[in-house]
């Protein structure tokens, strides 16, 4: 089970009132290398897996929660005041028409998304490569959001994710080490 | 930190033909980020104190790559 | 209309953020790290140290941990704003 605690992982602020920074931010909501993506993936394999890094696909599953959380927070302070005129200047008419100013799990090209972004292999070396990977090119997703921008206080937050991308890749190569190692072979089963 | 000196990007120059209609950008840079440099993390890593570590998005100080735009003036 | 939060709020609210934070990094260090003594004594601490952040902000501001004791009187104030992407 999960239960929520009332707050964001990290005080997210936002300087400039600019929607279209929320139709680029929506590549991390819903899109194939977003949070929600990367949330699915962990917790899913976790059924399949080394009991040894199980817990590090739960506890990273679970901080890509508050990560989507995070990006929920953003989209919704650049959106919530705009104007029809002002959404549809940001590219975001399409998405208007359909949602109004809700958030929807679209990507920033407005692809809505789908499960075949995530894999899981059954097999625990590609699955976790598969994650190494994710990671990688999430933090790459957070760079070129981050060229575009030119918001002060959104980059910041920005940054914290890129920067946790770096440590989750890091986590995921000691997993691989970790079930690699063959210093445990000789326990009975 | 300047580009040039952060020890986390990389450069190559693209082959640049006779008809390629834009004016050169230069050398194109990409991120070798800390974690692809280092093993498995050992004991007694320096961390940040709480508050400039949830600034930086880690705890772990040899971990913490800062990103600014290449393009940005 | 929801009342105008004092700076204090936010003040307080990132110590916690901080120290939740560092108890996250502990934790995914940890998993791949399960015999480091050390770090588990420095989980330990901030666990602690968070609990009693976050016990002293409740107390002003409501809830923030599913399942804790509330004040008896109503209103039921965990469905109460604000929440954290209105803040």
């Amino acid at each position: 089970m999960w239960s929520y605690e009332k707050k964001l992982m990290y005080p997210v602020k936002v300087s400039t009132c600019n929607p279209t920074l929320a139709k680029y931010l929506m590549e991390q909501y819903g899109g194939a290398d977003g949070e929600l993506a990367a949330a699915l993936r962990y917790l899913n394999q976790r059924y399949t897996i080394p009991d040894k890094v199980i817990g590090l696909l739960t506890d990273i599953g679970t901080e890509e929660f508050a990560h989507l959380e995070m990006i929920a927070t953003m989209i919704y302070k650049l959106t919530k005041d705009a104007t029809p005129d002002q959404l549809r200047e940001a590219g975001l008419a399409e998405h208007y028409v359909s949602h109004d100013s809700a958030l929807f799990y679209n990507n920033a090209a407005g692809v809505p998304f789908t499960a075949s972004y995530i894999q899981a292999k059954g097999d625990p070396i590609a699955d976790l490569y598969e994650d190494i990977a994710a990671e990688e090119k999430a933090r790459a997703t957070y760079q070129w959001i981050i060229d575009q921008s030119d918001d002060p206080d959104l980059n910041d937050g920005l940054r914290f994710l890129r920067e946790r991308e770096i440590i989750h890749a890091q986590r995921f190569k000691e997993a691989v080490m970790l079930i690699s190692d063959d210093r445990d072979q000789k326990k009975v089963f | 930190m300047s580009q040039q000196q952060n020890p986390f990007r990389r450069y190559y120059l693209p082959f640049r033909g006779r008809f390629d209609p834009c004016p050169p950008l230069g050398p194109k840079v990409f991120v070798v980020p800390p974690n692809v440099l280092t093993g498995f993390q050992p004991p007694d890593y320096p961390q940040f104190p709480p508050l400039e570590a949830l600034q930086k998005g880690t705890l772990w100080e040899p971990f913490f790559d800062y990103y600014e735009s290449p393009y940005r003036k | 209309m929801a009342k105008q939060l004092p700076k204090e709020y936010y003040v307080k609210l990132e110590a916690i953020q901080a120290i939740d934070f560092v108890i996250y990094e502990l934790v995914l260090y940890l998993d791949t790290h399960q015999d480091d003594a050390q770090a588990i004594q420095q989980y330990n601490y901030y666990a602690a140290y968070s609990n009693r952040l976050k016990t002293d902000f409740e107390a002003c501001y409501g809830p923030l941990r599913f399942g804790m004791p509330v004040q008896e009187q109503p209103p039921w104030a965990w469905a109460e704003a604000p929440w954290p992407w209105q803040v």
